[in-house]
């Protein structure tokens, strides 16, 4: 989570601010057997070395996989790499993405939640019912959706946390009773089309035209990484603690704007930037805010770590997980109601087919460990768009669902070995 | 002694089913003082740290604190009134680092968001105070060593101020460097002026800290010895009752059998 901010750092970490004051020195006498980590490139490239055989493998697997599909197949096909088609793709993850947020809570406790595919077809459904048969208005259509969805989830957690059925009973049952709940919700016509100019439809089709946005929205978004990147520097360099070198956080801000800068320029070669794109970017950034930086967020990464140490840290351990669940649950309706509004309809098979396995994968993908307690929401992203990669890519070069079905199982399974051989290395080496 | 002792404990009984676990049992901890809690296996150790940090409260039995009668029967209860307990399989959470850690469960917060820089502030002072070295206060306790694990949790155990500590078995599974490193943790809290309950099976470990000796024997008080003027051996004849041993009973239970069957002495 945070411990990259002076990894193998310590007391003695080389500052490369030149108006560093000579900190006082915390711990004065450094074990010499200590590894610390040298100055300038060097130093970041030993340490990379170090975390890479120690098995802190991070997000690089995943990048790497993103790197591979995709010259796979952009160069299998050349439309792949379209701005057309990487535009459609940023779209199409969206709601993966979304379900796959609420999973990656749920396995920072070292939990699993099998019920969310079933939850986000049921809160698609309510939803459709609601304002397209009923006539309800649609936004309180939709708050009555996703507040749907965070009750399942609660019911879930209840049965987990208090009466203490395995979590993966629970939300199997789940998925079995909210799936045959929608089919009684959506009633005898099975298939309830929603219009495109409702909210939901519009919600997922919505596109910035104007070149300006997307480029305004990197801008703010890299500004603001830098400002408190800034902010942070500062007070740690006023309380004397470690702080990340100017240099460093010029070096991390820069990465950020490349891939910021070039995502908005390629959408704007398209239509410009997505409406569900920005959405779940900003949801990304807050829930991230919300596990990294505020008592709560620490609560679930304790529960995940050491069940009886967060008990005895005065944590209520039944809150957490029952919060997590909810959070779990809500998700799972946001990210129907954008699957809903993707195909513009909600329907029996809303939520079924490889949906669950899907959202799990990206999870687990994205670097999310199975074993709880290590995780960003951030992997939700990254895994969704190793997923939907793969599904644009083979749906481009017309490969039939029976191969993507066992394609997307094994690169399930490999996700789940890289975590499994990281966690053991990470054993060997101490860290885990 | 003239002071007030921070703690006592004045008849403390605690049952189980059909086992009396305490009966009787007294105990007193001044500031500065370290105070070793020995006996056998079985002898109700356990069951006083317990009924002193709230997780079982005791049936019988008066506890003072500061000269003041007081009920303790929610660990909350012990930790309000200043008694920290560092149990023996220390209770971190492995995937959150050292600053994590310590103030688990009393985040420090600004403007509702959590404060990282002024907890690690603090942390970096409480463990300077100490003098506990670990390479840095932002690795994950997972890759820490033994010592230095039970270095943090003694340490964790302090960021709430309290005014008494219970360590339950702090060397057990400790090699030699570790072990002397906790004990010279130990020697720091009373330097502090915090009283410290201490549980070992070690008795050199006892011996090297501790300033008043309390031996548990089934269940009672089985004498408090004075550093200064006792010996092991005292103490452990003590711990294994009077002066029997092991060995000495088995060899007159072998002596009065012999006797019954009426062979003669060898």
């Amino acid at each position: 989570m945070n411990g990259d901010r002076d990894s193998g750092g310590g007391p003695e970490r080389p500052a490369g601010a030149p108006s560093q004051e000579p900190a006082p020195k915390a711990v004065p006498a450094v074990d010499s057997r200590l590894i610390v980590r040298e100055e300038g490139l060097r130093g970041y490239v030993g340490e990379f070395r170090r975390k890479m055989r120690s098995g802190e493998l991070g997000s690089l697997p995943v990048v790497v996989a993103i790197a591979v599909i995709w010259t796979v197949f952009g160069s299998l096909d050349s439309t792949f790499l379209s701005a057309q088609n990487l535009s459609d793709l940023s779209q199409q993850i969206v709601g993966t993405g979304m379900i796959a947020v609420g999973i990656v809570f749920v396995l920072l406790l070292g939990e699993i939640d099998l019920s969310v595919g079933s939850v986000s077809g049921l809160c698609a459904a309510i939803f459709a019912v609601l304002n397209v048969l009923n006539g309800m208005n649609e936004w309180l259509a939709l708050l009555v959706a996703v507040a749907g969805g965070a009750a399942v989830g609660l019911i879930h957690g209840f049965f987990f946390a208090k009466v203490g059925v395995p979590a993966f009973v629970v939300t199997l049952a789940g998925n079995l009773f909210w799936n045959g709940l929608m089919l009684q919700v959506l009633g005898t016509s099975g298939t309830v089309n929603i219009p495109s100019e409702s909210i939901v439809a519009k919600l997922y089709s919505t596109i910035f035209h104007s070149p300006a946005t997307a480029y305004v929205a990197a801008g703010v978004g890299v500004g603001l990484f830098l400002l408190a990147s800034l902010q942070d520097a500062r007070r740690r360099q006023a309380a004397h603690v470690p702080f990340r070198p100017f240099g460093e956080i010029v070096l991390r801000t820069v990465v950020i704007a490349a891939i910021a800068f070039v995502a908005a320029y390629i959408l704007n070669q398209y239509q410009g930037l997505p409406l569900p794109l920005l959405i779940f970017l900003i949801l990304l950034v807050l829930l991230d805010f919300v596990l990294r930086r505020t008592r709560y967020g620490r609560q679930i990464f304790a529960v995940g770590g050491n069940i009886e140490g967060a008990r005895r840290a005065g944590i209520s351990v039944p809150f957490v997980r029952m919060s997590v669940f909810t959070v779990s649950g809500t998700m799972a309706a946001i990210g129907g109601l954008f699957l809903a509004g993707q195909i513009q309809s909600a329907s029996q098979t809303s939520g079924g087919g490889n949906l669950l396995m899907n959202v799990i994968a990206a999870a687990v993908i994205g670097g999310t460990s199975l074993f709880g307690g290590r995780g960003s929401v951030w992997s939700a992203l990254l895994g969704a768009l190793v997923i939907g990669s793969i599904q644009s890519g083979m749906n481009i070069m017309g490969v039939s669902n029976a191969v993507q079905f066992m394609i997307t199982g094994a690169v399930l399974l490999a996700a789940v070995v890289v975590d499994s051989l990281s966690r053991r290395s990470q054993k060997a080496a101490g860290r885990a | 002694m003239p002071e007030t002792p921070v703690l006592s404990l004045r008849g403390i009984s605690k049952r189980f089913g059909a086992v009396q676990a305490l009966s009787g049992f007294d105990l007193e901890v001044n500031a500065g003082e370290v105070v070793a809690l020995v006996g056998d296996n079985g002898a109700g150790k356990s069951t006083a740290i317990k009924a002193i940090a709230g997780v079982n409260p005791p049936d019988e039995g008066v506890i003072e604190w500061q000269g003041r009668r007081v009920s303790i029967n929610r660990p909350h209860d012990a930790q309000n009134l200043g008694i920290a307990t560092v149990y023996q399989d220390l209770a971190l959470c492995d995937n959150l680092d050292v600053v994590g850690n310590l103030f688990l469960g009393r985040e420090l917060r600004r403007f509702g968001v959590l404060d990282e820089v002024r907890m690690e502030q603090r942390s970096r002072e409480l463990l300077h105070t100490l003098s506990i070295r670990i390479p840095s206060v932002r690795i994950p306790v997972a890759s820490l060593s033994g010592g230095q694990r039970q270095t943090v949790a003694i340490a964790r155990s302090l960021v709430g101020d309290p005014k008494v500590v219970l360590l339950d078995e702090p060397t057990a599974a400790l090699g030699v460097e570790q072990t002397a490193e906790v004990l010279d943790l130990v020697e720091r809290l009373r330097e502090h002026g915090l009283g410290t309950i201490l549980i070992s099976h070690n008795m050199v470990d006892v011996m090297a800290v501790a300033d008043r000796i309390a031996v548990l024997r089934l269940g009672r008080n089985n004498g408090f010895f004075d550093k200064r003027s006792t010996s092991t051996e005292e103490i452990i004849s003590a711990i294994t009752g009077a002066t029997e041993s092991a060995v000495t009973r088995r060899q007159a239970r072998i002596r009065e059998e012999r006797q019954a069957r009426g062979e003669e002495e060898p």
